[in-house]
C-alpha cells in the first residue's frame, strides 16, 4: 500500500527547502535534453539538406549503355574447352552504340508502370566550348527542360533566366557559371561549341547554371533535346540516357534490376549511385548521439551527486518516517520521485530550450553560392525527437535516482537514532 | 489485564570481532495502560532492548507479540505498517522534519496510515496541538520553535493515530527541569486519562520513581 500524495508531498517539500540544488540539477538535464534537441534537429536538417542537393537533381534509376567487354567471350561458349581454365589477353570493349536502340516504345512502356513518376530522354554528348582559338573541353546535355524542372528541382539551379527561356529558343543553352566565368559570357552573348566530329554550332546563352558542385560547373551545360540531337546530327528518337524518377525511392534497387534484365542495358540506381553519401549520413548522426548521450550521462552525475548529498543530509529525517511508519520502499519512492520531478521538469525545459534554440538558428541567414536554394540554416523538426528527448530524460534520472534512493531504503534506522 | 507488548526468551548479540551477548534471555509484558519505565545504567542494553521491541531492529532471537499477534520474522512493510498503527516514539533528540510545520509534522504517520480523509486528520492534528496546549504552534516551522515545543510536538505526533503503546528513549534526557516534569506530566495523564500504555527508558531516577512500574536492567539482564 503506497499513498503517493503523502511521499509526493514530502518529495516536494524536500525540493523546495533545496530548491539552488534543484534547479542545477534539472538545469544539467535542460541542458543536455536542450542540446540534444538542438544538436539533433541541426543535424539532420543538414543531412537532409544534402540529401536534397544529391536526390533531388539525381534520378532514382539511371538508364544507359555502358562501354564495357562482353562478360562472356567466344571461348568460353566453345564446348571443347569447357572445364579449361582459358586464358583471353588484351579484351576489348564491345562496339555498342550510345544509343538507346527502341527508347520511345522504351519510355512509354516505363511511364505507364504505377511505380513510375517520370521517364525523361536525355541526350549527353562530349564538346568543346570555343574562345577564340581556346578549346575547352565540357559535356552538353539536351534534355526535356520542362519535365526536368518539375521532377527533378531543375529550376532551383538556374540562376540567371528560366527554364521557358530556353524552352522557347531553339538554339538556346544554359551554360555553367564556371565556363561562363572563364569566358566572361553572359545571359544574350553567343557561344560557340564544337562536336567531336568536328562541326561548330554557335548557340544563344538564355540563362546560367549552378548546380553547387564546382567541378560540375565548369562543364555541364544543357539545352533542348532536339537541339543536341540537331548538333549530334541525329535523328529525334535518337536518346543516350533515360532518367527515371519514382514514386517510392526504396523500389529503385529492385527496378533497376528488372530494367536491366528486361532490356539488356544498364541501370544504376540511386543507392548504388551514392552510397559513400548515406554512409556520410550515418557517421554525423552517430556523432550526434554520441555527444548527446555524453551531456546526458553528465546531466546524470549530477542528480546522482544531488540525491546523494541529500540524502546524508536527511538521515535523521528517513530515520524518523521510518520510525513513524513509513516503510524502506515509502523512503525510496520518497527520493525515487525527487530524481523524477527533477528530471520530468528538467526535461520539458529542455525540450522548451532545444525548440527554442533551434528556430533561432532556422532564422541565421546562411547564405553560400554552392547551395542556390538554401537562405538560412536548415533545421529538421520532428516530434519523434522530442519523444526521445524526454524518454532519455526519465530513463536516466531514474537510474541517476536509483542508485542514492536504495542506499536511503536500506538505512537503519536504529543506527541514525541511537548513533547520536 | 489485557498484555500490549510481550517478550520472550529475547536474546541479542552485538556481532564484531568478538561477539557480545547484549540481552540475556529477556521476559516481560506490558499490559493496557501501564506506565512502565526501563532504568539501568550505561550500556546495559536498555536502549538496544526498546528497538528491539519497537520492532525497527529485527536482529534478534526470541519471540515478540504485539496484541498477543506474534510479530517476529514479520515482513518489514508490515512492520513498519504495525509501527504506524499500534507504536507511538518519542526520542531524545525531537526528531521532527525541519522543512515541515509543526500541524504536518504531527499528522504525517496520519497521512501515511491514510484511513480518514485529509480534513480529519488535520481536525486531529489540531486537537492533539491543543491536548498539549502548543496549538498556537501549528503553522509554525519545526525548526523554529523551542526544544521543550518540539518534544510536546514529538508527543503529540506520536499519538496521532491512536496508538496501544507509547515508547519513549529517554524523552526528558535534553530537556531542562521544568519541561521534564511537563513531558512527564503529560505522559502520566494520558496513561491515567486514556489508558495509554507507557515504556519508556531513562535514567532518570526522578522520572521513573514517578513510573507504574520500574523494569530494573544490568548486563544485558533484567533485575526484577
Amino acid at each position: 500500500m503506497t499513498n503517493w500524495a503523502v511521499i509526493l508531498g514530502i518529495a516536494k517539500t524536500h525540493l523546495r527547502s533545496k530548491f539552488r540544488q534543484t534547479a542545477i540539477a534539472a538545469l544539467g538535464v535542460t541542458f543536455g535534453i536542450g542540446s540534444y534537441i538542438t544538436l539533433v534537429s541541426f543535424m539532420t536538417g543538414l543531412n537532409k539538406m544534402l540529401d536534397d542537393l544529391i536526390l533531388n537533381q539525381t534520378p532514382h534509376i539511371q538508364i544507359y549503355n555502358e562501354i564495357e567487354p562482353t562478360a562472356v567471350q567466344p571461348i568460353n561458349l566453345y564446348e571443347e574447352f569447357q572445364g579449361y581454365t582459358t586464358v583471353v589477353h588484351s579484351v576489348k570493349p564491345k562496339q555498342v552504340q550510345k544509343k538507346i536502340y527502341n527508347a520511345s516504345p522504351m519510355m512509354d512502356h516505363l511511364n505507364n508502370d504505377p511505380l513510375v513518376k517520370a521517364a525523361l530522354p536525355q541526350v549527353k554528348t562530349q564538346i568543346f566550348y570555343i574562345s577564340g582559338s581556346i578549346e575547352i573541353g565540357g559535356n552538353l546535355t539536351g534534355l526535356d527542360i520542362l519535365k526536368e524542372v518539375e521532377n527533378f528541382n531543375f529550376g532551383d539551379y538556374i540562376i540567371a533566366g528560366t527554364a521557358n527561356d530556353l524552352k522557347n529558343t531553339e538554339n538556346g543553352i544554359l551554360l555553367g557559371i564556371g565556363i561562363a566565368r572563364k569566358m566572361s559570357l553572359d545571359i544574350g552573348d553567343r557561344v560557340q561549341i564544337t562536336t567531336v566530329k568536328g562541326e561548330i554550332f554557335p548557340l544563344k546563352i538564355v540563362g546560367i547554371y549552378q548546380s553547387g558542385i564546382a567541378e560540375l560547373d565548369n562543364i555541364q551545360s544543357f539545352a533542348n533535346l532536339k537541339t543536341v540531337q540537331k548538333i549530334l546530327g541525329e535523328p529525334n528518337n535518337y536518346i543516350t540516357n533515360i532518367n527515371v524518377k519514382l514514386h517510392n525511392i526504396d523500389n529503385a534497387v529492385a527496378m533497376a534490376g528488372v530494367i536491366e534484365e528486361q532490356f539488356d542495358l544498364t541501370a544504376i540506381d540511386i543507392q548504388t549511385a551514392n552510397a559513400q553519401f548515406e554512409t556520410g549520413t550515418q557517421v554525423r548522426n552517430l556523432i550526434t548521439y554520441a555527444v548527446s548521450i555524453t551531456l546526458l550521462i553528465v546531466a546524470g552525475f549530477g542528480i546522482y551527486n544531488i540525491l546523494n548529498m541529500l540524502i546524508y543530509e536527511k538521515m535523521n529525517d528517513i530515520a524518523i518516517l521510518k520510525a513513524t511508519g513509513f516503510s524502506g520502499r515509502d523512503v525510496q519512492y520518497i527520493f525515487l520521485s525527487q530524481a523524477m520531478i527533477i528530471g520530468v521538469i528538467g526535461g520539458f525545459l529542455g525540450l522548451l530550450l532545444g525548440f527554442t534554440l533551434s528556430s533561432l538558428i532556422d532564422r541565421v541567414p546562411f547564405e553560400t553560392e554552392s547551395l542556390p536554394t538554401i537562405s538560412t540554416y536548415p533545421v529538421n523538426y520532428q516530434l519523434s525527437y522530442y519523444i526521445f528527448g524526454i524518454a532519455f530524460a526519465l530513463i536516466a534520472t531514474f537510474f541517476a535516482g536509483y542508485l542514492p534512493s536504495l542506499k536511503a531504503k536500506k538505512i537503519d534506522p536504529v543506527h541514525i537514532i541511537t548513533g547520536q | 489485564m489485557k498484555p500490549i507488548l510481550e517478550a520472550r526468551h529475547i536474546d541479542k548479540y552485538f556481532e564484531g570481532p568478538v561477539p557480545f551477548h547484549v540481552l540475556k534471555d529477556i521476559n516481560f509484558v506490558v499490559n493496557e495502560g501501564e506506565f512502565a519505565s526501563i532504568m539501568g545504567k550505561s550500556g546495559c542494553g536498555k536502549s538496544t532492548l526498546l528497538y528491539i521491541l519497537s520492532t525497527m531492529d529485527t536482529k534478534y532471537t526470541g519471540e515478540l507479540f504485539l496484541n498477543n499477534e506474534l510479530i517476529t520474522g514479520q515482513h518489514p512493510n508490515k512492520l513498519a505498517f504495525l509501527r504506524n498503527r499500534y507504536i507511538g516514539f518519542v526520542f531524545q533528540f525531537h526528531y521532527l522534519l525541519a522543512e515541515f510545520t509543526v500541524l504536518e509534522n504531527v499528522i504525517l504517520p496520519a497521512r501515511k496510515l491514510g484511513i480518514k480523509t485529509s480534513a480529519e486528520i488535520k481536525a486531529d492534528g489540531f486537537n492533539k496541538l491543543k491536548m498539549l496546549n502548543i496549538e498556537h504552534l501549528a503553522e509554525k516551522k519545526a525548526s523554529k520553535i523551542s526544544g521543550g515545543e518540539k518534544q510536546r510536538v514529538a508527543i503529540a505526533r506520536a499519538l496521532i493515530n491512536d496508538p496501544a503503546i507509547i515508547m519513549g528513549d529517554e524523552p526528558t534526557g535534553n530537556l531542562d527541569s521544568t519541561n521534564s516534569e511537563n513531558v512527564f506530566n503529560i505522559f502520566r495523564r494520558l496513561s491515567n486519562e486514556e489508558g495509554l500504555s507507557l515504556l519508556i527508558v531513562t535514567h532518570d531516577k526522578d522520572f521513573a520513581d514517578k513510573t507504574d512500574r520500574i523494569i530494573e536492567m544490568e548486563d544485558g539482564r533484567i533485575l526484577i
